[in-house]
């Protein structure tokens, strides 16, 4: 299990620094730092003292190095435009990304995988097939198209909730800001939560029900069956589990997807986080911001993955005895 | 047979499709007394799987039952409430599949299996119902059987896990077993091992066996009468010493003819030149009439009801006598 985890561990770390090259290849190649960094008037010398000091003219392993050595502690350089560390930036827009994607994880799991399993234990019911329908819509409509009904109904026309931004927030400790503590921080998180889960919600129901009429389908639920188990040990004893095995793969993809597809949610709501720096930062060409938010996806992708092949192992007692067998 | 334990009449089961219904199985009439083994033989398709499946109520839409009655000790169940079915599950009629591989949860324990059916079935403390489930185990034929309780299904051979298979299926102690060619997909060298088991067990508990299988080898060593399946319809039923010896319908004769020795079991018992109609293009007449070698004119023509012939009955024209549209069409009691 010990020899199972490092293994993985090793495995993360390759994708890591192959995303961490691509990021510097960004940083170095796309346009010159030197020449976003100073003015046009800048005189020739005052440019190659820069480039001097930046470690530019240095061979091309020595400055990959360091940027990934840099990277691992969270150094990603001085903004271009901003002319603040990219690590303190992202520092203060994270807890905005992190808490408005848990949420709205969390809101689609609650969401979509009892409406999966409904309808797939009650697949003939109208009800299903209204769900079955309206998660075709919900996977159709546009994020962004989404958030704006959402504002237009709750914000313009009703007024119940605000239309952008975070609320008050309250830090917690030194780095970490919420506003899941205050009344204008929880009113101005449901409609980007609602905005963002709903996509991710439909993919979890559908998958959830796919699945699961799959697995209804097995010969162990059918011996359940005959061996006269109560319908309800067979749907949540026997096939859930079954059932959420190879969802959660995806499951747990779709966790990772949800902070990427946050940047269309953060415009719409003109929410404080990294989705809305990063977009900026396209805008301005602002090399280190994006690589950094490259870094940042690649590592949120392998922690998920890794947690994933994990929870695997330990739901899943067939993959813990080839995981026993092959490394003891 | 006075009051057997299971009587089934003209059952008629179909499957709903946009083009009609689609008649899987016809007339199929069968008893089975208590304790009794009846055999179920026929090729890929005869319909014996869902014969068992009617009879468990467990036919998976769109197929259902469309005529004909089932009773169990004298009391209908084809038209028993979903709840009421469910009761007699496990408890009065239990059934085994095919696939020993597939027929347990891959996340679950054999102790959870066993104890989560016990408990089902009975007022055990959970730790009581442990110890009977170590019991069962143990007579099925696995060793350490308190060690293996923890295993998992992966961690046991395909033969190991019908055992196991067939010690679920007596937790509740069923009058009846329907076993669905419960050695098909095992090994050549533990079918017999697992047949032994089956009869063993469910003699010692003293419950009928329903028992689907191609290997007339198996039927004519096992069981007691021996029903023949062609098409959804039994077209012979009788006792295996009668049937094996002096099969009467062209088809049965046919199957005997192919009965492999005990040297080489590998033939198949489909020898018969010409294959088996497809549901949907079931010929007027009698259904084997295309292949029979002794096929006449009212074969084409006219369907042959299962006739009466000394203690058996045979669905075929050769034995109407006096070649009169039969009106005998009572089973063998
Ligand atoms: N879901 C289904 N839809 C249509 N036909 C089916 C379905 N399931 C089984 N059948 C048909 O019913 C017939 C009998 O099947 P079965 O009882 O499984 O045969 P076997 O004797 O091999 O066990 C076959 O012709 C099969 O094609
Ligand atoms: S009824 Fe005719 S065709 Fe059918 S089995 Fe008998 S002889 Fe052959
Ligand atoms: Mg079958």
């Amino acid at each position: 299990m010990i020899a199972f985890i490092i293994r993985r561990l090793l495995a993360s770390l390759g994708v890591l620094i192959a995303v961490g090259l691509i990021a510097f290849v960004m940083f170095r190649y796309v346009g010159d730092p030197v020449n976003q960094m100073v003015g046009i008037e800048t005189p020739a010398a005052e440019r190659e003292a820069l480039r001097q000091q930046l470690g530019l003219n240095e061979p091309v392993i020595v400055q990959a190095s360091r940027f990934l050595l840099n990277a691992a502690r969270f150094d990603f350089g001085i903004s271009y435009q901003f002319r603040q560390p990219v690590s303190v930036m992202i520092g203060a827009r994270l807890p905005a990304t992190l808490e408005l994607a848990i949420v709205a994880s969390i809101l689609s799991l609650l969401a979509g995988v009892p409406l999966g399993v409904y309808s797939a234990l009650r697949r003939d019911s109208a009800l299903a097939k209204l769900f079955q329908a309206l998660s075709l819509v919900g996977i159709s409509l546009p994020t962004f198209l989404t958030g704006i009904l959402l504002i237009y109904l709750f914000s313009v026309t009703l007024g119940w909730l605000p239309s952008f931004g975070r609320g008050a927030v309250v830090p917690i400790g030194s780095w970490w800001t919420t506003g899941l503590l205050t009344m204008s921080g929880l009113k101005s998180l449901i409609m980007p939560a609602i905005t963002l889960a709903l996509f991710q919600m439909t993919l979890i129901m559908r998958l959830v029900r796919a699945e699961m009429l799959e697995v209804l389908r097995a010969d162990y639920i059918r011996f359940a069956r005959a061996r006269g188990l109560s319908e309800r040990a067979v749907h949540f004893h026997h096939a859930l589990k079954n059932t959420l095995v190879p969802v959660m793969t995806v499951v747990g993809l779709q966790l990772g997807s949800i902070v990427a597809f946050s940047i269309i949610t953060e415009t719409v709501f003109a929410w404080p986080g990294m989705g809305q720096l990063f977009l900026q930062s396209i805008q301005n060409v602002d090399i280190p911001i994006m690589a950094a938010y490259l870094l940042f996806i690649a590592f949120l992708f392998v922690i998920i993955n890794l947690v994933v092949d994990l929870l695997y192992v330990i739901v899943d007692p067939r993959l813990r005895a080839a995981v026993h067998g092959a490394s003891g | 047979m006075t009051n057997p334990l299971l009587s089934v009449r003209d059952l008629r089961v179909e499957f709903a499709t946009r083009r009609g219904p689609l008649v899987a199985l016809d007339g199929v009439s069968l008893d089975i007394a208590a304790g009794e083994i009846l055999g179920i033989v026929g090729e890929s398709g005869a319909g014996k799987s869902l014969t068992g499946l009617a009879i468990i109520g467990l036919l998976d839409p769109p197929g259902h039952i469309a005529g004909g009655e089932i009773r169990l000790d004298g009391r209908r169940i084809d038209n028993l409430p979903a709840a009421e079915m469910r009761k007699l599950r496990g408890r009065r009629i239990g059934m085994i599949f095919q696939d020993p591989l597939t027929s347990l949860n891959p996340l679950l324990r054999i102790g959870d299996h066993l104890v989560e059916t016990i408990l089902a079935h009975s007022a055990l403390t959970p730790k009581q119902a442990r110890e009977r489930a170590i019991a069962l185990l143990s007579e099925v034929g696995i060793p350490a059987p308190e060690k293996r309780i923890d295993g998992y299904p992966h961690e046991f051979s395909g033969g190991m896990r019908q055992r196991v298979v067939i010690a679920l299926a007596l937790c509740g102690e069923p009058a009846l077993v329907i076993a669905d060619e419960p050695t098909t997909a095992l090994d050549v060298s533990v079918q017999a091992q697992i047949i032994a088991v089956l009869k063993k067990l469910t003699r010692v508990h003293g419950a009928a066996v329903m028992l689907i299988t191609h290997d007339m080898g198996v039927i004519a060593e096992t069981a007691d009468r021996v029903a023949v399946m062609y098409a959804g319809r039994i077209v012979e039923i009788g006792k295996v010493s009668e049937v094996v010896r002096a099969p009467l319908h062209p088809y049965a004769r046919g199957l005997m003819a192919a009965i492999p020795t005990l040297e080489g079991r590998v033939a198949r018992l489909a020898q018969i030149p010409g294959a088996m109609p497809r549901l949907s293009a079931i010929p007027r007449g009698c259904a084997f009439s295309p292949r029979c070698p002794e096929a006449f004119d009212r074969c084409r023509v006219e369907r042959p009801p299962l006739l009466t012939v000394g203690d058996r009955s045979a669905a075929c024209w050769l034995y109407d006598r006096g070649h009169a549209p039969a009106m005998t069409t009572e089973i063998v009691s």
